[in-house]
């Protein structure tokens, strides 16, 4: 009889998580596709929208999942995020590159090893370099955690555009104790300042050949270009198929982030975030405890850059600048630290509304007010003030949106700190712990579940 | 005032064993009485509780400990032990030393010279979780509890060997089942200690939302669980109303009944005079006096240093 109450609360605690997901990700798909229409978009438009959408919520989830395992759950303050994702995608690429032969073309080979290596290559070494930095750093407290580890992403990226490290040869054998390995790269490096093109198969298609799923899917692009989009409908297909992906990609993080974060482990987690010196004084190693969340976060952000960046043809080392650490952090922020689902609602908003967002706003005003040129400086938008006409300034304010989409964060920022520290599911009582708490053999302890989640304020 | 030391106790646990095993019977749904099951938790022979009294066991022991903070000597060649079983009370004036000496001892801070040993394992320098691990628990002196945790959660820390504290266990689908079974056993426990403390009504609630009293009274039932052998108590009656003043006491004499032993630090002198066997008197970072209540109260030293000459 509890077994089925306890069954029941925790399906109505689910139920609810699904509901409120499902309702914010409803709305702002919603929202799109209307957006969609009144700019008059066909079917071709509207998927490459929607797919765009997705693969922003998609990466966003993720990195604000692992984040959330850093500094929500352990108090880790990482702000080295982008560190972690540029190690994965440029392990991934050297890895994976096709090899080029020595004093040939400019650019630089790989190992030409299939991607099923070269992503879990990726994923390991950002696990390690997460171990390098934390091993210092985790004696230091929270603050100067935070200055190693943007020091680490910096470096990290000075390290990408390095001459010294923009080409190296690989000798043709290489002995090894035992055996002589002869690679079939000749060149490999970071690439430099010019960063590193990524000429391997095709993420998308390597997952799908590995699940023998290629064929199937290229008759179904087939029969969408000769039913719905006749010129050239892969690139399109290409975009919605790789954000779902990627929402796969979400919802595994968030198994894994769930059940790590539901358990023990988790709890001592938890403490170690509270108070440090209590969960030692119980007997915690908590120097273990923050290596192995630290080194498993930094793991999953290594694979959610990967997926970020290993779609595009080339990355370059100026994608990894600390500003996509502070999105991420915005995102975990909105949806709430501590919270996995949260998270994902945090980088679901995140990419939805704040970071796509405004240029869709603008094209959406556009699309409505025949709007005459923006003014080209900020004294022609003020001028128009000396007339009373208000025009040019908020044309010029539309114009330069993406430069304010920072401004706009900044403001929501400081708003969500003074109305809603906690983000929109924060402070909600994720019980650590792999089973129910209530105790044990009483129905009335369980007939009380407002208790245990109502998102309580303190 | 003029009772001795001797006969206090005495009374005091006497009430403690009229009225507390009805309270907490009252709250077993399983019917199972708490004492018996709290008895389980002790590890050591029920025999040697009750031998010869003036040659007891004394798990921990204090040797020659010093400790300087930039040339000013905190903790000044103090040592001592403590019998199995006793209540012992470490009183002084503020700044006399007492809690950078229990620091020293749980290994929160390192020792200059001297040795700490527990159990015959000489424990001095080692990390705060190995003493703890040893089977020496300890609470704060600001209750310092896990607020953004639950109370159950709070408990739920607190036992040793847990095995999906580590991560491939907690998250592997098979391994996670072993984990759940041990999780259900602990929570039985759990519960047991909530109801004996009497907060079992708070299990759901913040730690952080709980008042001073009841958060002291979470954290000595956490301590509890961690299955130790000695319990050090850091001003466990600061801020605690008379009443639940009193109701700490009665678990504490309990307790100690059952075979555990207690080293506490406090300010209030009437309390550990009244309850503790034996009372070290520190000042200055050094041992003035080291005795049983009725010497503490004739010794001349103890009354000019601390207590003003007012006894």
């Amino acid at each position: 009889m509890s077994v089925s109450d306890l069954r029941g609360r925790f399906e109505g605690l689910f139920e609810r998580d699904i509901t409120l997901v499902l309702a914010v990700l409803g709305v702002i798909y919603l929202a799109y596709i209307l957006s969609g229409v009144v700019f008059g978009y066909g079917l071709r438009g509207q998927l490459n929208s929607v797919a765009n959408l997705t693969f922003y919520i998609g990466v966003f989830g993720m990195l604000a999942l692992a984040l959330n395992l850093h500094w929500g759950y352990t108090g880790l303050f990482n702000i080295g995020i982008i560190g972690f994702m540029g190690i994965g995608v440029y392990v991934t690429a050297l890895v994976s590159k096709p090899p080029v032969a020595e004093g040939g073309a400019a650019q630089v080979g790989g190992f030409g090893l299939p991607l099923f290596i070269g992503i879990p290559a990726g994923v390991l070494v950002a696990g390690l370099f997460g171990l390098l930095v934390a091993l210092p750093a985790l004696r230091l407290r929270a603050d100067y955690l935070a200055i190693v580890t943007v020091a680490f992403s910096e470096i990290i990226r000075f390290t990408m555009m390095s001459r010294t490290f923009q080409t190296y040869t690989v000798p043709d054998t290489i002995d090894l104790w035992l055996f002589t390995v002869d690679p079939t790269a000749d060149t490999v490096g970071l690439g430099g300042g010019g960063g590193l093109i990524l000429n391997y198969t095709d993420p998308l298609e390597a997952l799908l050949r590995g699940l023998f799923l290629w064929e199937p899917y290229l008759a179904f692009i087939a029969f969408v270009q000769r039913n719905f989009i006749p010129n050239n409908p892969k690139p399109v297909i290409d975009g919605v198929a790789y954000g779902i992906v990627l929402l796969v990609g979400v919802g595994l993080f968030y198994l894994l982030l769930t059940r790590t974060g539901q358990s023990p482990f988790g709890r001592v987690l938890k403490a170690i975030r509270e108070d440090e010196d209590v969960a030692n004084a119980l007997g915690k190693d908590t120097d273990r405890f923050k290596l192995t969340a630290f080194v498993l976060g930094a793991a999953l952000m290594g694979l959610g850059g990967i997926l970020w960046y290993s779609g595009r043809g080339s990355v370059t080392p100026p994608s990894f600048r600390p500003n996509i650490t502070f999105f991420v952090w915005i995102a975990l922020i909105i949806g709430g630290a501590g919270s996995n689902t949260g998270s994902f609602l945090g980088g679901a908003i995140f990419a939805g509304v704040l970071y796509q967002g405004p240029r869709y706003f603008k094209n959406l005003v556009e699309a409505a007010f025949e709007l005459g040129s923006a003014p080209r400086n900020f004294g022609e938008a003020m001028a128009g003030f000396a007339s009373l006409d208000p025009m040019p300034f908020v044309l010029y304010t539309l114009d330069s949106i993406s430069q304010l989409r920072l401004v706009i964060m900044g403001v929501v920022l400081i708003w969500l700190m003074h109305n809603r520290p906690e983000g929109l599911l924060g402070h909600r009582k994720e019980t650590a712990s792999t089973v129910d708490l209530a105790r044990p053999g009483s129905a009335e302890s369980s007939g009380k579940p407002s208790a245990a989640d109502g998102g309580e304020e303190r | 005032m003029s009772e001795t030391n001797e006969s206090t106790p005495a009374t005091e646990t006497a009430a403690t064993d009229e009225e507390s095993p009805p309270a907490t019977d009252g709250d077993q749904p399983t019917g199972s009485s708490t004492e018996t099951d709290l008895t389980k938790l002790v590890k050591d022979d029920p025999e040697a509780h009750t031998g010869d009294e003036t040659d007891r066991y004394a798990p921990l022991e204090v040797e020659g400990l010093r400790k300087e903070f930039g040339g000013i000597t905190a903790v000044d060649d103090v040592s001592f032990d403590v019998e199995e079983g006793t209540l012992t009370g470490l009183i002084g004036p503020n700044g006399a030393g007492k809690s950078t000496t229990f620091n020293l001892i749980t290994g929160m801070l390192e020792p200059d010279e001297g040795t700490v040993r527990f159990n015959g394992e000489d424990i001095t320098g080692l990390e705060p979780y190995e003493i703890a691990n040893q089977g020496l628990a300890r609470t704060f002196q600001i209750a310092r509890e896990l607020e953004e945790m639950t109370v159950l959660e709070n408990m739920m820390l607190a036992p040793k060997g847990q095995i999906g504290e580590s991560l491939w266990r907690s998250v592997m689908p098979f391994t996670r089942e072993a984990v759940r079974d041990q999780e259900t056993e602990q929570l039985e426990r759990v519960w047991e200690v909530l109801d004996f403390f009497e907060i079992d009504h708070l299990a759901d609630e913040y730690a952080g939302n709980l008042s001073g009293g009841q958060r002291k009274l979470l954290e000595m039932a956490r301590a509890l669980l961690t299955d130790p052998d000695m319990l050090l108590l850091d001003e466990p009656f600061a801020g605690v109303n008379p009443s639940l003043e009193k109701r700490l006491l009665e678990h504490i004499h309990e307790l100690r009944e059952q075979g555990y032993t207690f080293l506490i630090v406090e300010h209030d002198m009437d309390l550990i005079m009244n309850n503790c066997e034996r009372v070290i008197v520190m000042h200055q970072g050094r041992i003035l006096k080291d005795g049983t209540p009725a010497e503490i109260k004739e010794s001349e030293e103890v009354i000019e240093a601390y207590l003003g000459g007012e006894v």
